[in-house]
């Protein structure tokens, strides 16, 4: 049991409050209030949210009391998450409008409820609906559950009902819900024109999408009767507790054929009456951010189709250089009664054919845009079309820092999150990432250096070559190709002096394969500009000629950068590309750059590592000190980053090794990769015959 | 040197196959052509079947190797063996489809090493002769052997992948899952369900197929769906025969998992 006074000390502490008007003595009597456990739980957060801003943890301590008698802790928890996540996202002000409304959060509840989270169960239900036929939906977070025709949205926390069970079928229900609304007709092009006829749209929305629902229920319960069932189970009985004149609509709407035009049909006889309660599945309809994103997905899909079609048939013209010159396309129109589409049937010149998987979806996600595809769809693009604004945009992207001389944007970059150790949590896509190639630079530095380092070349290369794919014939064998003719003599001679004859009398090749990748991560920071950028050129350099005889696959990149906004991963090999020239030309034109922010490098570097899928993956890091960048990533927070990250690489099966020059390593180097996982190179020009021997030592 | 039974590999009764296309013609074409054949498709949608059935219509015997990591020269063409103080030459099943006659089929080909399959070259061209270096002889096959391989073409690495030196030597059949309906009778005919069970399962099974690439490294195999149907009919509730017939055997990692069943909750 807490103290008043440790209780005002660590307030004191986390708050600030001698930097604020916060007073803790006000605060200290709700955290009395509590029993031991939630009283640690409650000061736990308040100081990790402190981290982050000390207001927002100081409203979060107000509220926390309180709301723990209504909520359990893992909805708590959530709410505060949350709050930072919309914090960095957003800004101050609304993050405190999350804190100060708990209960629109959760909903309502005034029974502690067990509910499910978003990010919970946001990773078995993206996976669910990729299984859904149709166009391929992203699922996210959202205030209310709605869809935009591409996005299905999701609150972030489900606690309607009392069971997480039932919680998560109900989320799963509003997926299946949106994915209906998509897929089967509700939201078509016209819709929006089509309800403004009514003086009060925002009712005739209601209305419409009360009629869909019905609609669509029957369709799901007919395609997907397990699915039927289990609505059932959440809500029993609920069409026939509707007034009659919504149960007579029911029935039209629940018959086979009906579509969206039916609901339509119905709406002027429902406009004046009182609406029902909706279903606890119910999903409302956005006509503005659906006709908004309809827009930008028309205009993309029709080019990228027609793109897609021109790149096929010209493969196709490859294989069958006596195709006709004039093709017509043509689209087999699917059976109207069926609930289920299969892919979507094309005639090139009235022969059927099976188009490539993208051109199936594109057709699949045009004709739900719609019904049907356009004519004008189905005209391969000539040679002058490839060029739009939105191709304009994508070569922009390549260019990576044109970004920064025209109008910022963040096309084309990647995201990575980040670990926030106060708060003991990552900052969701913190970092934007973009790689960039370094700029060969063709002089005498190749030449220079292996004229001078020839001898040890010759070394590294003979010591490497030692270390190839192993192949050994083992003698006296049970079994193998060949007879071993020394072991049958002598067994033969045994059997002569009436001994007993051997049974190992053949020989077998045993092959031992190298399955090696590694990954070099070099930094390219300001500080190691000089002695170390040229040590850290010559060391890569010698390691490239030792690699190639070695058959590993092998990656290089640079990192550096400046705030988390501008990290910077330069290319110096890439895994696929051949080790010649140009790469020793980039290897030569490394420069020293920015800062050391490693974390977002760790990261894509073992997403790279993963994707090669070697039996045995290395990391390797060459660095001359500790994670550092522009204000925000120093000392332990740059550190617990790099540490997550390096963790997070070591559990999909990366092995991360780091190669320092900064005497001052020790301090900080095992904590990080570990005891046994570094080393530190006492001279900088001791460099280059170090990284190959250790390189040496750790794949043998 | 004691030789097998040829009848041992001849295939008396007629395997259940229903072509999806004019595979059958093509490969009779190819065999009286003396033409080696490369049956590609994903896993589970009839390839060895498919092969049976062929060697039962032309009624030739068929000896099947399965490819592994190991497999080497000596094991498909054949090795000496001690014997009482005395070396004795046993064929492989390569030589011995060859002196047969017989049909040759290698499932699987990617799985064994590169230079395991350079053996197969000058058997695969228009010499058709199979080198045996430790005899010092050489096989000439007669017209009526034929090679057949498999391989699936889908998620291997590049390390794993069909040289071109051999691939061109092939006739390729292509393979795929077979047109919704067709699967349904092939479900119904191999495991007894119904035809609504039956065409449930192939929709479970065109929903775990849009979900390759996404996580999933290949779709339900028409074989696991009569797997799926010989639980069921055994009295095993619909959801969990669907569990562990197929969602275990697709995944391991515990939300595609938990998905998948969902999946098949929703439609059973």
């Amino acid at each position: 049991m807490l103290m008043a006074q440790d209780i005002t000390a660590r307030l004191d502490e986390y708050l600030e409050t001698e930097f604020s008007f916060i007073r803790s003595d006000e605060l200290v009597p709700l955290i009395l209030a509590l029993v031991p456990a939630e009283q640690d739980f409650v000061l736990d957060w308040t100081r990790r949210i402190a981290s982050t801003h000390t207001e927002i943890a100081h409203q979060f301590l107000r509220r926390a009391t309180q709301a723990l008698v209504a909520h359990e802790a893992r909805i708590i928890e959530a709410w505060a998450l949350h709050a930072m996540d919309v914090y960095d996202r957003a800004g101050l002000r609304d993050a405190l409008a999350v804190i100060a409304d708990i209960d629109h959060f959760v909903h309502y509840s005034h029974v502690r409820t067990a509910g499910v989270l978003f990010d919970e169960v946001s990773g078995v239900l993206q996976h669910f609906v990729h299984g859904l036929p149709g166009r391929a939906l992203k699922l996210s977070m959202g205030d209310v559950s709605w869809t935009d025709g591409e996005t299905i949205h999701l609150p972030a926390v489900m606690a309607q009902l009392d069971n997480k069970e039932a919680n998560f079928q109900l989320c799963k229900l509003m997926v299946v819900m949106q994915w209906a609304q998509i897929h089967h007709g509700t939201i078509y092009t016209e819709l929006t024109a089509d309800l403004s006829v009514w003086p009060d749209l925002a009712r005739a929305v209601k209305i419409y999408s009360l009629l869909e629902s019905l609609r669509l229920e029957s369709i799901i319960a007919r395609a997907l009767p397990g699915l039927g069932r289990q609505m059932e189970q959440l809500e029993a009985d609920y069409i026939s507790a509707l007034p009659a004149n919504w149960q007579d609509a029911a029935k039209s709407l629940q018959a086979r054929g009906a579509t969206a035009a039916t609901s339509q049909t119905l709406l002027p006889s429902f406009y004046k009456f009182d609406l029902p309660v909706a279903r606890l599945w119910h999903c409302d309809l956005d006509l503005e951010a659906l006709d908004a994103c309809r827009q930008a997905r028309i205009t993309r899909e029709k080019h990228k189709l027609r793109v897609q079609l021109a790149q096929w048939l010209a493969e196709l013209r490859r294989k069958k250089p006596a195709m006709n010159k004039t093709v017509k396309l043509a689209v087999q129109q699917p059976d109207e009664n069926s609930d289920y589409n299969g892919p979507l049937e094309l005639t090139i010149n009235e022969a059927p054919v099976i188009p490539p998987r993208i051109v199936q979806q594109l057709l699949g996600s045009i004709q739900l845009d719609f019904g049907g595809i356009p004519p004008e769809y189905l005209v391969a693009a000539g040679p002058g079309e490839y060029d739009t604004d939105e191709q304009t945009t994508e070569a922009e992207a390549e260019d990576p820092d044109a970004v920064w001389q025209g109008t910022y944007h963040e096309h084309g970059a990647l995201y990575y999150n980040e670990w926030d150790y106060g708060r003991r949590h990552y900052r969701k896509n913190w970092c934007v990432m973009r790689e960039k190639d370094v700029v060969p630079v063709y002089d005498n530095f190749v030449s220079d250096t292996l004229r001078r380092c020839s001898g040890l070349v010759a070394h590294l290369r003979r010591s490497f070559e030692a270390m190839r794919d192993d192949e050994r014939l083992l003698k006296r064998q049970t079994e193998g190709e060949n007879v071993d003719i020394d072991a049958l003599v002598e067994a033969l001679a045994d059997a002569r002096d009436g001994r007993e004859m051997s049974e190992r009398l053949f020989v077998r090749q045993h092959r031992v394969e190298r399955d090696i990748t590694v990954a070099f991560m070099v930094d390219m920071s300001g500080s190691t500009q000089g002695w170390i950028n040229e040590a850290e050129r010559e060391s890569l350099l010698l390691l490239c000629e030792a690699l190639e005889m070695l058959g590993d696959r092998y990656a290089i990149y640079g990192f550096s950068g400046i705030t988390r906004k501008r990290c910077e991963l330069y290319r110096i090999k890439r895994f696929d590309e051949s080790y010649g020239d140009e790469v020793r030309a980039r290897i030569s034109g490394i420069r020293a750059q920015d800062y050391t922010r490693m974390g977002f490098a760790i990261r894509h570097l073992s997403g790279l590592l993963n994707d090669t899928g070697a039996r045995t993956r290395l990391l390797v890091t060459l660095s001359d000190g500790k994670p550092d960048d522009y204000s925000d990533y120093r000392g332990e927070y740059g550190i617990e980053d790099t540490r997550q990250a390096l963790l997070e690489a070591r559990r999909s099966g990366i092995h991360a090794f780091c190669i320092t020059i900064d005497e001052q390593g020790p301090a900080y180097l095992p904590h990080m990769y570990g005891a046994a996982n570094y080393t530190v190179v006492a001279e900088v020009r001791q460099l280059p015959f170090r990284v190959a021997d250790i390189y040496r030592r750790l794949t043998r | 040197m004691a030789e097998q039974s040829v009848d041992e590999y001849c295939i008396t009764e007629e395997p259940y196959y229903e072509p999806s296309g004019d595979e059958a013609k093509v490969f009779e074409a190819a065999w009286r052509r003396r033409l080696p054949l490369l049956l590609k498709g994903p896993t589970g949608c009839g390839k060895t079947r498919f092969m049976e059935y062929m060697a039962w219509r032309l009624g030739r015997p068929l000896l099947t190797v399965s490819c592994h990591d190991d497999l080497t020269a000596s094991d498909l063409v054949g090795r000496y063996l001690i014997k009482g103080g005395e070396t004795v030459w046993l064929d492989g099943p390569l030589a011995r489809a060859v002196r047969l006659g017989a049909i040759c089929y290698l499932d699987e080909i990617v799985e064994a090493r590169k230079d395991t399959m350079v053996v197969l070259h000058p058997l695969a061209d228009d010499r058709r002769i199979l080198p045996m270096e430790k005899l010092g002889t050489q096989l000439q096959a007669g017209p009526e052997f034929c090679l057949a391989v498999s391989y699936n073409p889908g998620y291997q690495s590049v390390l794993k992948d069909l040289k071109l030196s051999t691939r061109q030597r092939f006739v390729a059949l292509e393979f795929d899952y077979p047109p919704a309906e067709l699967e349904a009778r092939i479900v119904i005919s191999e495991s007894g369900v119904d035809a609504d069970t039956a065409a449930t399962l192939v929709k479970f099974a065109q929903m775990t197929r849009k979900l390759k690439g996404n996580g999933l490294d290949e779709g339900a195999s028409t074989r696991l769906l009569v797997h799926a149907g010989k639980l069921m009919v055994d009295g095993i509730p619909a959801v969990t025969a669907c569990g562990s017939a197929i969602s275990q055997a697709l995944t391991d990692e515990p939300e595609m998992l938990a998905a998948i069943n969902e999946l098949s909750a929703s439609l059973f």
